[in-house]
């Protein structure tokens, strides 16, 4: 039989038959079982092939065990029963013997047959139709195409559409602002809806003028704010022309007297609208734009403004995307930055002063990422805090610290986005996958070796406000010894089951210095309950305490550079988000890190106005960002 | 030399054929011939012999009276009397003793008929020794020389193991040839090779046949993949007696077509070398067709290669085909002014004038190349029928013309919850109803407009109505029965074939079960059941002007049918497996039909005769399509390939390659400058059939010699891919105004 092994047929072996022989109290020789076991196989074969053609004339590719029935009837050959099932059958072997079978399960009859859960029968067969191809084009459009030229357009809507684009991009504001009220409302220009994508994917053909560029921003937020357009595929020429905005070193950034920055702010925004209310058409752009995003930021050949334009991209992508992206190029991209903010000579005085925005961007987006990060941390603790609101905040803050295990429920911000989902996904099949979250703490101690006191800054502003007395150091140390040894102290923290995962699973891919975790900063209740609001008050002051008493112990020792360089470099960043904010509370907010940084020169509120005063541009306070402004304010405390 | 030895071999066939268990209603189909086709006295020979004439040759002697003598043992004396009074046969030829017993044939009739209902659907043709066993010693002991007829040419054997050295011979001659003659003599091999191998297995050698397979399977084409699975399966000489392939492989002749310098290379080798054993191969299992000229390129041997017994001999293609278009008869069109009026308010009354012209001229001009109005009896038009036509004439005004820059529309007919499996689809000519037939045994029907489907009263509400009324066409159905869909039960299998009749009141269903059944569509039950069969019916198809229809099946015979007669008027026998596809000209005087064995046939409705074999597919053909001009044939196999054929010229014109799964529909638009093809592969495809039919304008050399020499212009050709949604395209049809309809069933 050995020599049989390289055939491609089934083989009933002798010794089977011989088995069945025996079944039926039949005795067989070798020789007869060999025989009957050759031709055994043969009526199979035969059988197997005959039924392929009740297969074929079926219209199926697969074989059924009907096919076979039907072979077999008609070589008159009795039919094997009860294998018609449509699910597979289960075949088991015996553990104990070479023995296996096919699981042939009783049923029982009368409880079939008295069943009071009659199975309802499958739906009715039915013939439905519709128009596949229309004069043999499909009416799926590929992806996004986009006609060179206008035509087979009614007059009607030919002279709509010439109207429109001559008052959008035309010289008239008041026309302009008409036009693109009635493209926001206009629910019969579907048909037209290629020729505006067309239109606005000519942005690459102004790129020297920022006005005209900003018109077609304003074109896109129309369209995208029809309620009547379903933009289909033409999403993705949409968002490819904003990013071109974002990221492009547009000519007209050539001229520093040219505001370029906020016509990137406002493609941010844009693109950051685009993502929230069509979310379910770009979800699957989401990795490529994060990826390019990444492009931009990790090529230092690129001018500043490109990559001021990806932090702001980034940024608009949500604080999951720089979690993601950004701050894992931090150290790296650090460098670079840090070579043009420190150097003074006159001839680097504009570069400088784009290092000086992107700078800012940066800080405006880890601000925002420490902040959700937290918020997302405090979440899923509240019950916890609840019931011991002020002295296990901390440890409770803590311990849920690894989103990567257990997705926290997203912040209102975030949700809506409907885009989480692919972050928490992971871009699978890129470089996403080795990706795994660093916990808030030492994500805190490095950006703030980083930034220093501006960011630190930033967040003892907010819940500073009634503390202030106990904002000490030696205070915070003392008043804090319970729920703080736990966290100094690693074999406490082991202890607490997560906290353990916490620390497992917080590797360090940029090679930086491993600081011992900090504590996790703030957290805010976005309901604002007035418990939860104390708890959250105390933690973060705490964790802003702490983390201010780490700084002076371990990054400045670790980063020496960053030490020097922040507290310069900071201020500017700060005056510029806080805004509006300044006058009630940042002052006294920031009382206690003067005491506590004592090297630093003591910033009041003033130098980092005269700060602003030097950059060439202030006008990045406009509109839009403060709407982002506004946007997290929703989510502070309101206090 | 190329000897024709077909006599012997088709006798056996015809006569297998013949003494069906059915054998005693065949008589009887004789009779209706007669009656029928009463125009035609030479229809009575039957559609299997042929035009040979009654009790000629003494073989055809031998087997009447095998039959008769068949007759009488079962006692039809009624069918005897008749067949013997045709075949101007003696009285007394009939002697129950029968002087002359055992004509090959005659023994290996009464055998089949003994074993009736005992033969498998494997082995069929001759008896394996369990079946014969109960019948009567008689015939057992006629069934051993009947197939040790056909065996016993490989009983003479050499050494087995020469047999290797002598195809390595072979293969080493062939090699070295000039190149011109090494595709032409490469032919030989596959013919040689199964030859040789049934010779070693017949003779009891299995390892060294085992060895013999082994070592040169893998020179063998890859078209014969299939069949090389089947051969490898067998290695016992008990097996070979059941064996369908290896039948077909014994009873025909593979053919080859080689030229006259390539085929005297041949035979100068194996002379020289003294290789009896394949010579004897060469002379007594092929036919060597040998032509005068340029040896054929390998390109040209593969386009024509592939069927079951290789190409079709030459005289098989030249007989005098009538594909042109009757003529149509002369209907009054009620030009109206409310028709006018309403062509005006489409804006395009210029267009169309012509082209109702056109129209007019083509149906009064009489075609040169169409068969006599009366060769074929054909039903007279019906009132209903004329309403029709003239429907079909407005309609056709209405027409879009298609050509590469105007294509069709597609609407998809998606079958949902299709569980029991959707084998078979058919659309009315005015795309008003659609059928199914499902694997569950039911046909199914579906009104596609709002006009919703309803049954004829019972007879006893019938009598009340006012028989004098002007509607009484409408009083006669039944409003309570009104409903989207009717389900038609009556098969005890899956339906495989359908097809509605033209004047839409009745419905052909072909089954697994053996039968074909008729629908009425105004009452919705089985008005007949046609056995025949007596295996699954694997297709059917009404005749353009109704009445008549064909069907095919597993028996690999195809039947004409009149709706009339319970029993078919002719009988297409010749195909070597399974006839997969069947479909009628548009002329009504041809039917063609596809099989398993990878061939075309086309047949002549009134003699019955096979007049084109066309081979070049590589796997069963399971799509056929006549161009609406009757001239050209496309045709659509389980290798994914269209070809498309010239019937007048008997010609492979076109190659169409795209599809990857089986092509299970053909259809060209109504004016034939598209077609289409549906595919397992879940596509629909759209071909430029004018370039492809203009491209080749009549080469006389090609014409001459059936060479073709075919262009790879698949893409040129292939004007669009459309995809449909996980469900294989088993049906096409062009709506009168050329829309497109496809259907499948969805398979989530």
């Amino acid at each position: 039989m050995a020599d049989r092994e390289e055939r491609r047929f089934a083989e009933v072996s002798r010794e089977s038959v011989k088995l069945m022989a025996e079944s039926s109290s039949v005795e067989l020789s070798d020789e007869v079982a060999a025989m009957l076991a050759e031709d055994v196989c043969y009526r199979l074969r035969e059988a197997a092939q005959s039924s392929s053609q009740f297969m074929r004339h079926a219209k199926r590719r697969k074989l059924t065990v009907e096919d076979f029935n039907k072979a077999l009837r008609w070589s008159n050959v009795e039919v094997i029963c009860g294998y018609g099932a449509q699910d597979a059958q289960p075949f088991r072997s015996v553990k104990e013997g070479e023995f296996f079978f096919v699981e042939d399960r009783d049923v029982n009859l009368i409880e079939l047959a008295l069943a009071t859960n009659i199975p309802k029968g499958c739906a009715e067969t039915m013939v439905r139709v519709n128009v596949a191809y229309l004069d043999g084009k499909g009416n799926v459009d590929s992806q996004g195409t986009v006609p060179t030229a206008v035509q087979s357009l009614s007059d009607d809507l030919l002279k709509y559409y010439q109207q429109i684009t001559r008052a959008i991009l035309g010289e008239d504001p008041h026309l302009m602002k008409v036009a693109l009220l009635d493209l926001q409302s206009n629910s019969k220009i579907a048909a037209l809806l290629p020729y505006f994508v067309y239109v606005i994917s000519g942005v690459k053909s102004v790129s020297h003028d920022l006005e005209q560029l900003n018109r077609l921003l304003h074109m896109v937020k129309s369209l995208v704010q029809n309620p009547y357009l379903y933009l289909g595929s033409y999403v993705r020429s949409l968002v490819s022309s904003v990013m071109y905005c974002i990221l492009e070193p547009l000519a007209a950034s050539i001229n520093p007297l040219n505001d370029h920055w906020t016509l990137r702010d406002y493609a941010a925004l844009l693109l950051s609208h685009i993502f929230w209310t069509h979310g379910d058409l770009v979800s699957g752009l989401y990795h490529q734009i994060l990826l390019s995003l990444q492009k931009v930021l990790s090529d230092p050949v690129r001018p500043l403004c490109s990559h001021y334009g990806a932090v702001v991209g980034l940024h608009a992508l949500g604080w999951k995307a720089v979690e993601r992206v950004l701050f894992p190029h931090l150290p790296a991209y650090w460098a670079n930055l840090q070579a043009v903010l420190d150097d003074y000579s006159v001839s680097n005085a504009q570069v400088k002063a784009d290092g000086h925005k992107v700078y800012g961007a940066i800080l405006v987006a880890v601000e925002r990422l420490l902040r959700m990060k937290a918020l997302s941390l405090s979440q899923p603790a509240e019950r916890g805090t609840l019931i011991q609101p002020g002295s296990v905040a901390g440890a409770m803050g803590y311990r849920v610290s690894s989103p990567g295990l257990s997705p926290p429920p997203e912040p209102l911000s975030e949700a809506a986005l409907g885009i989480v989902s692919h972050l928490q996904a992971g871009g699978a099949g890129c470089h996403w996958e080795e990706w795994s979250p660093v916990p808030l703490p030492d994500m805190y101690c490095e950006l703030y070796s980083f930034f220093g006191d501006s960011l630190a800054v930033r967040f003892s502003t907010e819940p500073g406000f009634d503390n202030y007395p106990v904002c000490t150091p030696s205070h915070v140390r003392d008043a804090r010894k319970e729920p703080l040894g736990p966290l100094s102290n690693p074999d406490n923290t082991r202890k607490m089951p997560q906290l353990t995962a916490n620390l497992n699973i917080s590797p360090r891919q940029d090679g930086s210095p491993r600081t011992d975790p900090a504590p996790p900063s703030l957290s805010a209740t976005g309901s604002g309950r007035p418990l939860a609001r104390s708890s959250s008050v105390q933690r973060s002051r705490s964790s802003s305490s702490r983390s201010s008493q780490r700084s002076t112990g371990v990054s400045r020792d670790v980063f020496p550079k960053a030490r020097f360089t922040s507290p310069h470099t900071g201020p500017p960043a700060f005056s510029f988000l806080i805004g509006g904010r300044q006058v009630g509370r940042s002052s006294q907010g920031r009382r206690p890190f003067q005491t506590n940084f004592s090297p630093t020169p003591p910033v009041s509120a003033v130098p980092p106005r005269a700060y602003a005063h030097k950059l060439p541009v202030i006008g990045r306070v406009g509109k839009p960002v403060r709407r982002w402004a506004l946007s997290h304010y929703s989510l502070y405390l309101p206090l | 030399m190329a000897a024709v030895q077909g006599g012997m071999a088709d006798a056996k066939d015809d006569v297998d054929i013949k003494t069906e268990p059915q054998s005693d209603g065949f008589a009887n189909s004789n009779a209706n011939d007669t009656r029928v086709l009463s125009a035609s006295p030479g229809a009575t020979a039957t559609a299997a012999g042929g035009p040979k004439p009654a009790g000629g040759a003494p073989e055809d002697q031998q087997t009447l009276l095998a039959v008769l003598q068949f007759l009488a043992k079962n006692k039809l004396t009624e069918s005897a009397e008749i067949l013997r009074r045709e075949a101007g046969l003696p009285e007394d030829a009939l002697d129950p003793k029968g002087s002359d017993p055992s004509g090959p044939g005659g023994a290996a009739g009464g055998a089949d008929a003994e074993g009736g209902d005992g033969t498998s659907l494997l082995s069929r043709v001759t008896i394996p020794p369990s079946a014969a066993a109960p019948a009567p010693v008689k015939a057992a002991g006629d069934d051993q020389p009947d197939v040790s007829v056909v065996l016993s040419a490989y009983s003479q054997q050499g050494d087995p193991l020469l047999y290797k050295v002598y195809y390595r011979d072979l293969k080493k001659f062939i090699e070295t040839v000039l190149d011109c003659h090494r595709a032409e003599l490469s032919q030989v091999f596959y013919p040689l090779f199964v030859h040789m191998y049934l010779e070693l297995v017949y003779n009891n050698h299995e390892s060294e046949a085992k060895a013999f397979f082994e070592k040169f399977s893998g020179d063998q084409e890859c078209y014969y993949e299939e069949d090389l699975r089947i051969l490898s399966s067998l290695s016992k000489k008990e097996h070979m007696r059941g064996n369908e392939t290896l039948l077909d492989f014994r009873t025909s002749k593979f053919v080859l077509r080689i030229s006259r310098d390539s085929y005297q290379l041949l035979k100068r080798h194996l002379q020289e070398r003294q290789n009896n054993q394949i010579w004897n191969i060469i002379q007594e299992h092929l036919y060597i067709d040998i032509f005068d000229g340029m040896p054929r390129s390998k390109s040209q041997i593969d386009a024509m290669s592939g069927s079951l017994a290789g190409e079709a001999k030459r005289e098989a293609n030249k007989a005098k085909v009538y594909y042109g278009l009757l003529k149509e008869p002369e209907i009054e069109l009620p030009l109206d002014d409310e028709d006018e009026e309403a062509e005006n308010e489409e804006g395009k009354p210029k267009k169309k004038k012509p082209k109702k012209d056109s129209m007019g001229s083509k149906s009064k001009k009489q075609d040169p190349n169409a068969p006599a109005q009366t060769r074929i009896p054909l039903p007279e038009l019906k009132d209903s029928d004329k309403l029709d036509k003239i429907m079909y004439m407005k309609e056709a005004t209405k027409k879009i013309r298609l050509g590469p820059d105007n294509l069709p529309s597609i609407c998809f007919y998606s079958f949902l919850n299709a569980y029991q499996g959707l084998t078979a689809v058919d659309f009315t000519d005015d795309s008003s109803l659609v059928a199914g037939g499902f694997a569950d045994s039911t046909v199914r029907v579906w009104s596609v407009t709002p006009k919703k489907l309803r049954k004829v009263k019972s007879a006893a509400d019938l009598n009340l109505i006012d028989k004098e009324s002007d509607d009484v066409l409408e009083r006669i159905m039944d409003e309570k029965t009104a409903s989207e869909s009717k389900i038609l039960y009556g098969h005890s299998g899956p339906v495989y074939g359908i097809s509605f009749s033209p004047d839409r009141n009745y419905l052909l269903s072909s089954s697994e079960d053996g039968t074909v059944r008729l629908w009425s569509l105004q009452t919705f039950t089985c008005l007949v059941g046609y056995k025949g069969h007596n295996y699954p019916v694997w297709d059917t198809q009404f005749s353009p002007y109704g009445y008549y229809f064909v069907s095919g099946g597993h028996d690999r015979v195809a039947r004409l049918w009149a709706t009339d007669h319970y029993q078919p008027l002719r009988i297409f026998a010749g195909h070597l497996a399974d006839v997969t596809c069947t479909r009628f000209h548009p002329n009504s005087n041809y039917v063609v039909t596809g099989s398993s064995d990878r061939t075309i046939r086309l047949w002549d409705v009134l003699t019955g005769n096979c007049v084109r074999i066309f081979t070049g597919h590589k796997g069963p053909i399971h799509a056929l399509a006549f161009s609406p001009n009757g001239k050209f044939l496309a045709s659509g196999a389980t290798d994914g390939r269209v070809l498309l054929w010239d019937i007048g010229h008997g010609l492979m014109i076109g190659e169409l390659k795209g599809h990857t799964d089986t092509v299970f529909s053909l259809r060209f638009s109504r004016d034939g400058e598209i077609l289409a093809s549906g595919s397992m592969d879940n596509t629909v495809r759209l071909w430029d059939a004018t370039k492809a039919f203009d491209d080749l304008e009549t080469d006389d050399f090609t014409a001459a010699t059936g060479h073709i020499h075919l262009q790879d212009n698949s893409q040129e050709l292939l004007l669009g891919t459309y995809m449909t949604k996980s469900s294989p395209v088993i049906h096409l049809h062009f709506t009168r105004r050329n829309l497109l309809l496809s259907a499948g069933g969805y398979n989530p």
